[in-house]
Order: C-alpha cells, then structure tokens, then sequence
C-alpha cells in the first residue's frame, strides 16, 4: 500500500466496528434544507417551500458508516449535498470535530471541504469525458495544492489507482475507456486524494451491475479500515446499507423516522414507515416467501412542498389516530419502549411505536 | 387461423418456446452476438424469470420474440419463436401483427417514455379496443376507465382524462400494465418492470401482476436483473450470460443449489437483508464484450474453477442428474463440471 500523508494517524481498531466513544467527528443539529416556491416575475413572492430535508439531527463518528436509506423524494440526497457544503443549509448547524461550519465561506470553508469529500451516484456523469483520468483524480491539488507539491503529484495520483485497485499506467486513459464498475473506482480514488476523513457516499453503487456492486463495497469497506474514514452512505437498497453500516437511519418526507444500529432497525423495526420498507424489500430466498408479512402501503408520498401536519407517515399509515394529524413525533426513544432496554429501545418518530416481529425478513437457509 | 383461436391449446404444447435463437447486431465495429442459441419454454400460468446482468440479452432476446427488435442493426439470425406451435419469425405479416398485440404483449420498464406523452393515458387505453376489437369511441372509453379500475388506479373515472406525466411512477407503470392486459393476452413480456420503483411501490406493482396473471392464468416472462424480486415470483428461472444461458432450474432450487459457477457467484455477491456477513464475495473481472466473446465457456476468463478444456470447448446447456442418476427436471447447467457443482 502506497504511504499516505500524515494527516491521518493510523487508524485505531473498533472493537467489533462498534462507535467509538470519543467525540463525534460530525455533529449535525435540526438541519434543514427549504427551496423556496415562487411565483411572479416582476414581483417575486414565495408561496411556499419544499421542504427537502426538515430538522435533521445526528452524529457520525470516526471509522463509522451511517448509512441512510428512503425512497426517491425523501431529501437522502439533499442531505448529502448540504453535508459536504454543496449547498447552504436553511437551518440547523453542523460541526466538524467541534467546529461549527454552517456558516463558513472562503479560504475557511475551503479547508473544511478538503475533509469531507463525495462520491457521487452516476459514475458515467460525474466524470469530465474530455478529461483523462490523471488529471480527473489529480484536480483536487489544483485546488488544494498545500495537498501535494507540484512535483508529487502524477505519483500520488498512481498510488491512488492503484489504491483503488486500477492499474496506475491507465493514468492518460479517458472514463469512456473504463467500464461502470472502473469508473466508480475512479471516482473514489479523486474522493480520496486529499485525505478526507469523511466520504459522502450518494447512492455509490446503484448504477452497477450485481456481480460488479460487490467489488466496489468491498473496496469501500477496505479502504474505510486502512484509513479510518468515516462514510455518510445513502442508498435505496436496504440490504447493501445493512451490509455495510455500522448504523441506519430510516428517511421518510425530509425527517429521520427511525435511527439506530443495523440489528435494531432491521431485526427490531418500530416505526410503521421502517416495517412496511423493510417487509416489501425482496428476499433472493425463495424460502422467504411465506411466514413473512407484506405491508403493502397505499398510495404515494406526499408532496414536500404541502407535507402532511404532524406526523408525516400518518396518510399511509395503518396506525394512524387524530394524535398523528396535530403533534409531530420527536425523534426519541419511546416512553413505551425505552425500559425494554432490549435493540427496541431505539429513537423511533412514532407515537405509537411498538415491535413487530412478523415483517423482519428471516433467513429460511443456514446463514453462511 | 386455427392455432391461434384464443381457445386452449394442448397441453403438450408449451404457450411459448424459443428454439435456439440467435440475434446479432451489425454494427459499424464488427458484429455483436447478442443473443446465442437461446431456448426455453412458458407455459399457461407459468412464471419464467429471465435474470441477468446488463449486456447479457435478456432484453433483446424478448424484443426478438415481441417482434420489436430494432432492425439494422439488429437481425435475428436464426432460431424459432414457436407460439402454440405456430413458427412466428416464418408467419406472414397479418398473422404476426394478430398475434403479437392480441395474444402476447409487453410491459417496458420506463412507462414515462413507452406512453405517448400528448395523448392521454384514457385515448393510450381505448385505441387499444378501437383498433384490434373495432368497438366505437364510446364504448372503448367506457372499457379504458374499467381497466384503469382494474389495475386499481383511485378515481379512475376522472383520471381517464390526464397526460402520462400527470401520474407518479407507481400509477404509470399500473397503466403499462393495463395497455398490457387490455386484449386479455395469454402470455405477457415484462421486461424490468419494476426497477424504476422505490420499493414499497414496486412491492404493490408486482402484487398486482401476480394476482392478475394468477386471475387470466397467462404465462409471464419477466426479465429482470434482480434475484429477489425473482425469488418472490418466478416459478422457474433461466439465467443469462454473454448472450447465453447459463441455467435452468426451478426457483427453490436454484437458490438451494446452484449447477453453474457463474449463479453461484450472483448469488454469494448480493448483500442479504437478513443477514449481516462480513465480506461479500465478489465475481472477479467484467462481463464480456459481445464483440469479443472468449472463446469455449464465456464465463471462463472470471470463473473461479476454470480448467483447460474451458478455454477451448464450448459447454451446452445439459440436463443435469441427482445423485440417484435420474435427471433433475427442468434443469440444465452449461458448463463442463456441472456435476461437482451441484454437488458441491
């Protein structure tokens, strides 16, 4: 492995990929993203926002994947974005190692953002096609070029091909040449270059075929034990994010429905929005098919721009009561189930929050 | 016309079956086999899933079989697409044109751009019933919000009247299924129908399709890349690769125990939601380039068990024997040691 500049201390090993008690690398506070709805030309009105993300909180820490999951619509990918200052939250605050960063602009913000990096969905749009892949991977020195001497740099970017698993010789080769799967790889390598201590993943491998899709987790959770990143991983695929979180967050309509680690929102689920995902996800087990109910939800997502009042879920959910329709449910761990003790007892949205053990995907076959 | 009365056929005469079916695509770099000596057979109510990754044919081996292969530069080279014994790459013109739009019909995965985008869905529906049944303006309309009802769209009766672009994806793909159903077909070709769902909708869409095919007992075809929504519907699977097919097999036991390295491979590489692993096995290298088929076995260059013969010989698909020596039915495996992996 190619030596890697002192910015990053070797990485301590997690006892069992647990969250490390120390102080979070990301504390993220009631973020929230509105785009405001107008109307006129001359004279400009808002008539109203769509509220992408919505009084978002959570922490992330050092070598830890936070994975979060939602259906197209529900801001995971606003999110992402607010989160590496590609845009400007509406509210909230988030914190980098202590540092508040919400508000910061310039030569400041510059320096955040050599640490918190992005990987992005589309590995056939995200790369320049009239830039070679040398220089696609070694543009971020340009603009940090404190990262590596003008010198270093054609050998840095060879070490993070081969980092990544590319061959370091493709460096004058153009992403047409490379394949999906390659062309993740590339993308990864340029979120690498400096250094970051978080990676933003966006849906990183939902372009890719299957028997690719693997290659690249693989190389993302290597690469997260050699250099103790941390990775925000948005995707739709439940079952990659339970494969390769540490702990999930469940995102309905701009707003966190349930968080907790993998075995609590996937084998002790207690919201309903949380339930009803996870019994329509299908089993590759034909064995699956019975002794498992499917909560088929009626209807659509709401629209953003007019969510329901208080609880969001509430217009599919089959629990709902007038409750649902006037107070909105805090993210916490429910009174009724926060003495459980047990992986229940997790932050869940829900007012009437409860486990509900016939929904959870139960393996029929020996597991491996 | 006989054969192709919507009255029952024999029962020994599968609804559908491809017969080495080859199709290649003539393009200015050379000549791409796409599709290469591709057999398998449907039957009334049967559910055959065709699985495989992007590039491997599935998509054009059905657009072959629907008729709706781009040509040039696609061109189907040889084979038979026998539907209730009737030849229909041979049939004429009329025959064909009755057959394919009345009989079988095709769901596409993206509805937004298989619907005509300034027409709406209701006019989409009832020229559906104007041209192949001659009914009149009124009563195909009256048929249209039925159908619509049918496949469950809210407020039918008034949405008859909106575009395609007015709906969301899940209520798009539900009117795709309509146009589908509209004639009552005996056999229907999905391709990917769902992979442009989240998946609480794509769990709706697939349950009403189950339950229609189940209600007109129409053969299904559905292609599809995706081993869990196969496991939840299929009855029997053909999994495709490099324009072939890998295996056959029915559904419970492809899971169990694969006959092919490269199903073997697919299946340890998916994530499973209900379990957590450590490390996912991954199929090394990349699908092929159908220009450059490798010659003998196409999986050999990524195979984990490749030997020399492999690299010279081409397997066939071949029925497979449990370990009492009888044949396995409904299972092929093509390669070279299907023996040792099934029984691996």
């Amino acid at each position: 492995m190619p030596e890697r500049d002192g910015t990053l201390p070797a990485p301590e090993p997690l006892p069992g990929g647990a969250l490390s008690p120390a102080e979070p690398v990301l504390e993220v506070r009631d973020l929230a993203r509105l785009y405001p709805l107008t109307r006129g030309v001359l004279f400009r009105k808002q008539i109203g926002a769509v509220r992408a993300v919505d009084t978002v909180s959570f922490d992330l820490h050092r070598g830890e994947t936070l994975g979060i999951v939602g259906e197209s619509g529900c801001g995971k990918s606003t999110l992402a974005r607010v989160l590496v200052s590609l845009e400007r939250p509406t509210a909230g605050r988030i914190r980098f190692k202590g540092e508040d960063i919400t508000r910061l602009s310039g030569r400041a913000l510059k320096a955040v953002r050599r640490n918190i990096q992005m990987v992005f969905q589309d590995p056939y749009t995200s790369l320049n096609p009239r830039m070679t892949v040398g220089d696609i991977i070694g543009e971020p020195f340009e603009i940090h070029p404190e990262a590596a001497p003008k010198g270093s740099r054609r050998r840095k970017v060879q070490e993070l091909l081969d980092v990544v698993g590319l061959n370091p010789e493709y460096l004058n080769r153009y992403p047409h040449q490379f394949s999906g799967g390659q062309r993740q790889r590339i993308g990864i390598a340029r979120g690498l270059a400096l250094n970051p201590e978080i990676i933003v993943c966006d849906e990183p491998v939902s372009a890719l075929d299957v028997s690719v899709q693997a290659q690249v987790v693989n190389l993302l959770e290597k690469l997260q034990d050699e250099f103790g990143l941390s990775y925000v991983f948005i995707a739709h695929d439940l079952s990659v994010v339970r494969h390769i979180s540490d702990r999930v967050a469940v995102m309905y309509l701009g707003r966190f429905a349930e968080i907790g680690t993998d075995t609590e929102i996937y084998d002790h689920p207690t919201h309903p929005y949380t339930q009803a995902l996870l019994s329509a996800v299908p089993v590759p087990d034909p064995g699956a098919r019975d002794g498992r109910e499917r909560i088929l939800l009626a209807g659509d997502v709401p629209s953003p721009a007019d969510p329901p009042s208080g609880c969001r879920f509430r217009t599919r959910c089959w629990k709902a009561q007038d409750r649902c329709a006037q107070e909105v449910p805090l993210l916490a761990v429910p009174a009724g189930l926060a003495t459980a003790k047990g992986p229940a007892a997790h932050p869940s949205a829900c007012h009437f929050a409860e486990v509900r053990p016939d929904v959870v995907p139960v393996a029929s076959g020996p597991v491996p | 016309m006989a054969t192709m009365s919507p009255a029952p056929a024999e029962p020994d005469v599968p609804l559908l079956e491809v017969r080495d079916l080859e199709v290649e695509f003539r393009t200015r770099d050379g000549v791409a086999k796409a599709v290469d000596r591709v057999s398998f057979s449907v039957g009334a109510g049967e559910t055959l899933a065709v699985l495989g990754e992007s590039g491997s044919g599935k998509s054009v081996t059905a657009q072959a079989v629907m008729g709706i292969l781009d040509s040039p530069p696609g061109f189907v080279t040889g084979g038979q697409v026998l539907f209730r014994g009737a030849d229909l790459l041979t049939a004429g013109a009329e025959e064909r044109r009755r057959v394919r739009g009345a009989r079988m019909a095709m769901i596409f995965q993206d509805a937004l751009s298989a619907l005509n985008p300034v027409l709406t869905v209701g006019a989409q529906l009832a020229e559906m019933f104007r041209v192949h049944e001659g009914r009149s303006r009124k009563e195909s309309r009256a048929k249209a919000v039925e159908l619509m009802e049918r496949v469950r769209i809210p407020a039918a009766r008034t949405r008859v009247n909106d575009y395609p672009h007015q709906f969301s994806g899940g209520m798009r793909q539900r009117i795709m299924i309509a146009m589908a159903l509209a004639l009552e077909p005996d056999l229907i070709i999905a391709d990917e129908p769902t992979t442009a769902l989240d998946v609480t909708v794509q769990a709706q869409v697939m349950d009403l399709l189950a339950e229609l095919q189940r209600e007109y007992r129409m053969g299904l075809v559905l292609i599809t890349h995706d081993l869990g929504v196969v496991a939840d519907v299929a009855d029997r699977i053909a999994v495709m690769y490099a324009g072939r097919i890998m295996e056959t097999a029915p559904v419970h036991d492809l899971y169990k125990n694969p006959a092919h390295p490269y199903t073997r491979g697919l299946l340890d590489s998916i994530p499973r939601l209900d379990r957590k692993g450590h490390e996912l096995y991954a199929v090394k290298g990349l699908p092929p380039n159908l220009m450059a088929i490798p010659p003998g076995c196409p999986f050999h260059p990524r195979c984990p068990r490749v030997r020399d013969i492999c690299l010279a010989d081409r397997p066939e698909p071949a029925p497979l024997t449990g370990a009492d020596g009888r044949e396995l039915p409904g299972r092929t495996s093509a390669c070279h040691f299907r023996k040792d992996e099934l029984h691996a």
